[in-house]
């Protein structure tokens, strides 16, 4: 009995896809999810996972099919069919692709947008209760924010921290408890909100566990904020190359219960810390 | 049509044999061996350089070479491989070996601008490798050179860099503008542009980006040497520059730059499938407005490398809709080979298999692409070896995969013979699956932490760096039996004949290798390249008829 092709290629789909799903929702290729941030990245992974898996999967299963099924029998000189086109099958083609990229890009953006990434970050300075930050009124006096991650604006108490980026360190200063730290301890549940400022080269400033990456530039402050959920240490790694000692540097995030937050910020107060390595306050 | 013949323009002096290929010649065919041979030995050095990267990173420490040395390695590593081997091969030598052939010219436009173009490249790669040497160290920023760390490195082997970046992209415009001009205006009379081979209209294509974007680089480089040598201030915000505004230039051209190594590899297979599947090539139309809507989207999406670093947020968001979207005549291009193979008959050789190798590296590069492209994704792999994946399956598994199909496919009209089959499968499934080994792992190393361009890494990522130190290992082996393959088919290899493909397109219409001005006699017009394929109830005699009229042209 003959199955129709239309079928046929209907249950491919069908499989494909679902293929494609269970993939995207079972296959974990990211680290540990410790920011607000992260669960949000993950549901976009899964997306961009699953439809690249269904694409994927199809094209490699046409290839190996057309390589078998419609190779050169031995002694067979002859041709193929002489199709040079097909124009509803090529808008077809044209039209299914251009969709789902017009869906991941409206998707994605929606994921940028709960990132805080479209917070305009010129009125942020103005929006801040921020100790350092006076003239609000002025803000064309106002240090320019060139790039990052804003607020989500949810409204909350943000710690202020300022990193200074040099060859090739991470130097962590709190601008409220004057704290100069080489580690970045944050508490947890609370927004942190970086401003980052480069001594000498262009660094970058990156928590695998939180998926937030941004430059550090010299002459170019730029911000970053993020809301840790899941105490626990995680690494800090420059990822522009910096110079020498590039893969070396390396520091710690340390997502403190609020209280033990408090507790070293109590710990660290005085001038005498030693967890800074030895360099002038900024 | 009257083109310089090099035999007439200097008598006796023109060596002949194997000489004129250490020679300046101005036959376009020469000029092609010579960018393949010199970009070939190259591709060696390149790769070396990969296998030291790939030594180092399989222990996590910093243990096999020094820091700096790590550095100066990557940074040669990179720019050897873009500028000196899949930028002037895909272009220089496949373009000038066949673009004269598939517009009926004895040569290309300026045959003496070809040669300097070619002629600028061994000089500059030497200086480049010699910085390694002479200059006591070797530029150490990367291929991208980011400013302040390319002011703050050592100057010398900084501006040596620089150097031999202009030499080879002063050779790369050269180039292009020879091939729009010879495409537009060396076309047989009575040829049309929509009759051309779609290698004709890749290379048109990338001939136009290369003409818009280098000199942007160019420029920028300049501005940078200023920077270095006379204490300018364009780069440096110790003095008021912007480094960003380097970042920008440099991707204006280097984004472009991923288009000029692939799109001539999308020409390139073009040609190669149709012959091999015996069926035309699927809508040429719609190749033909994909490849220039790719040069025209390409030239606006070069922010997206520039994500995580000063860019205000609309700029995010209009960079990822315009790279989102080249992924559509990309996949058409995509759709349309592998409609090309349907109901086709398909010999399954090497060049067949390194073309199909091509589409799934691609396609899984592209995949990746895709995702890159979207802010948030990139914001989390952003220089990291997710990147250094993805960007290899798009030039290595997409362009140097092609670049060996094209051997495989044209060996035997640069020299007449065949090359070895099975030698050729050895290479193709060493280098497939070297490859995959290689750089698959890269991307799970990527989204968990490890940053790209580091000579030591967090521990946990060993195991998967090791793998990919073996991969590499593979590829370095895979070299073997394509060598040995060369060299001896050149020498011993079984005569293929002048057609052994069966080919329609008009490089296969004359002697193989070909006399010095192509054909003797007129060139021939073909209008139907793709002309293959048995039309159901049809007559064949047809295509017999055409393929005598054509081959009227040999003797």
């Amino acid at each position: 009995m003959a199955v129709p092709p239309a079928l046929i290629t209907l249950l491919i789909g069908v499989v494909l896809t679902l293929a494609g799903l269970w993939v995207g929702h079972n296959v974990n290729l990211l680290p540990v999810e410790a920011s607000s941030n992260a669960p949000v990245y993950d549901d976009l992974f899964v997306v961009l996972f699953s439809i690249g898996t269904i694409l994927f999967l199809g094209i490699t299963g046409l290839i190996v099919y057309s390589l078998v099924r419609f190779r050169r029998r031995t002694g067979d000189t002859g041709d193929g069919l002489a199709i040079e086109g097909n124009l509803p099958l090529e808008i077809v083609w044209t039209a299914i692709p251009a969709v789902v990229v017009l869906f991941v890009g409206i998707y994605s953006y929606d994921i940028y947008e709960r990132m805080g990434g479209m917070a305009s970050l010129h009125d942020h300075g103005a929006m801040a209760p921020m100790v350092e930050q006076v003239s609000v009124q002025s803000s064309g006096q106002d240090e320019r924010i060139w790039g990052g991650i804003g607020r989500s604006g949810d409204g909350g108490a943000v710690l202020p921290v300022d990193v200074t980026a040099m060859q090739f360190a991470f130097i962590f200063h709190y601008p409220g408890a004057e704290i100069t730290s080489g580690e970045l301890h944050v508490p947890l549940g609370q927004s942190v909100e970086l401003h980052m400022e480069a001594r000498d080269v262009i660094h970058a400033f990156w928590v695998p566990q939180f998926r937030l990456k941004q430059d550090v530039i010299p002459g170019q402050p730029t911000v970053l904020t993020f809301t840790p959920t899941r105490a626990g240490s995680y690494p800090i790694v420059c990822a522009e190359l910096c110079g020498p000692y590039h893969g070396g540097m390396r520091s710690t995030v340390v997502v403190h219960e609020p209280e033990a937050f408090e507790a070293w910020l109590q710990s660290n107060r005085p001038a005498t810390v030693a967890a800074a390595p030895g360099h002038p306050t900024g | 049509m009257t083109v310089a013949n090099p035999l007439e323009l200097e008598p006796g002096l023109q060596p002949q044999g194997w000489l004129r290929y250490l020679s300046f010649s101005l036959d376009h065919k020469v000029i092609g061996i010579q960018y393949l041979v010199c970009g070939f030995l190259f591709y060696l050095v390149g790769g070396a350089l990969a296998g030291v990267i790939r030594t180092e990173l399989a222990s996590p420490m910093s243990d096999f070479v020094g820091r700096d040395t790590y550095n100066e390695v990557l940074t040669l590593h990179g720019t050897i491989m873009i500028f000196l081997w899949i930028v002037p091969v895909v272009n220089g030598a496949f373009g000038n070996y066949l673009i004269p052939f598939y517009v009926g010219a004895r040569d290309m436009a300026f045959p003496r601008l070809n040669a300097v173009a070619f002629w600028l490249i061994p000089p500059a790669g030497l200086l480049l490798i010699s910085s390694y040497f002479l200059a006591g160290a070797a530029s150490q920023s990367g291929w991208t050179a980011y400013p302040p760390l390319s002011l703050t490195t050592p100057a010398a082997g900084q501006i040596v860099w620089i150097l031999s970046v202009l030499l080879l992209g002063g050779s790369s415009i050269f180039g292009g503008i020879n091939f729009i001009a010879t495409v537009l205006k060396l076309r047989r009379p009575g040829l049309k542009l929509m009759q051309l081979p779609m290698f004709c209209w890749a290379m048109l294509g990338t001939s136009i980006l290369v003409v818009l974007a280098t000199p942007v680089l160019a420029g920028t480089l300049v501005m940078l040497s200023f920077d270095i040598i006379a204490h300018t201030g364009f780069f440096n915000p110790s003095l008021g520059g912007n480094v960003v505004v380097y970042q920008h230039l440099f991707w204006f051209y280097s984004h472009p730059a991923v288009y000029i190594m692939v799109l001539p590899a999308f020409g390139l297979v073009s040609e190669i499938l149709p012959v091999h599947a015996r069926k035309p090539l699927f809508g040429y139309t719609t190749m033909v407005y994909s490849i220039m809507a790719i040069v025209v989207l390409g030239l606006v999406v070069w922010a997206h490398h520039m994500f995580t670093s000063g860019t205000p947020p609309w700029m995010r968001l209009f960079f990822t809709i315009a790279t989102s979207f080249i992924a559509v005549p990309t996949g058409i291009k995509f759709f349309n080979w592998l409609a090309t193979l349907w109901g086709g008959k398909i010999a399954l050789n090497s060049a067949v298999l390194f073309s199909c190798a091509f589409i799934f590296n691609f396609v899984f590069g592209g995949i990746t692409g895709v995702a890159l492209a979207q802010v948030p994704f990139d914001i989390h792999v952003h220089d990291t070896y997710f990147v250094v994946g993805h960007f290899h399956y798009i030039v290595y598994g997409g362009s140097v995969f092609v670049i060996f199909a094209s051997l495989y496919h044209w060996y035997p009209k640069f020299t007449g013979r065949l090359l070895n089959e099975d030698l050729g499968r050895l290479h193709f499934v060493l280098t497939f699956i070297g490859f995959n080994l290689c750089f698959a792992p890269q991307h799970w190393l990527g989204l968990n932490g490890m940053p790209r361009r580091v000579a030591e890494y967090d521990p946990a990522f060993t195991t998967w760096n090791q793998v990919s130190s073996v991969g590499a290992l593979l590829m370095a082996i895979s070299t073997l039996p394509l060598l040995i393959n060369v060299v001896v088919t050149a020498f011993r290899g079984p005569v293929a004949g002048d057609n052994p493909w069966n080919a329609l397109t008009p490089e296969w219409l004359t002697s193989s290798p070909p006399p010095v001005e192509n054909w003797i006699g007129e060139a021939p017009l073909v209008t139907e390249p793709y002309g293959y394929g048995e039309h159901p109830g049809g007559f064949d005699l047809d295509r017999i008829s055409g393929r005598d009229l054509w081959s009227s042209g040999k003797s």
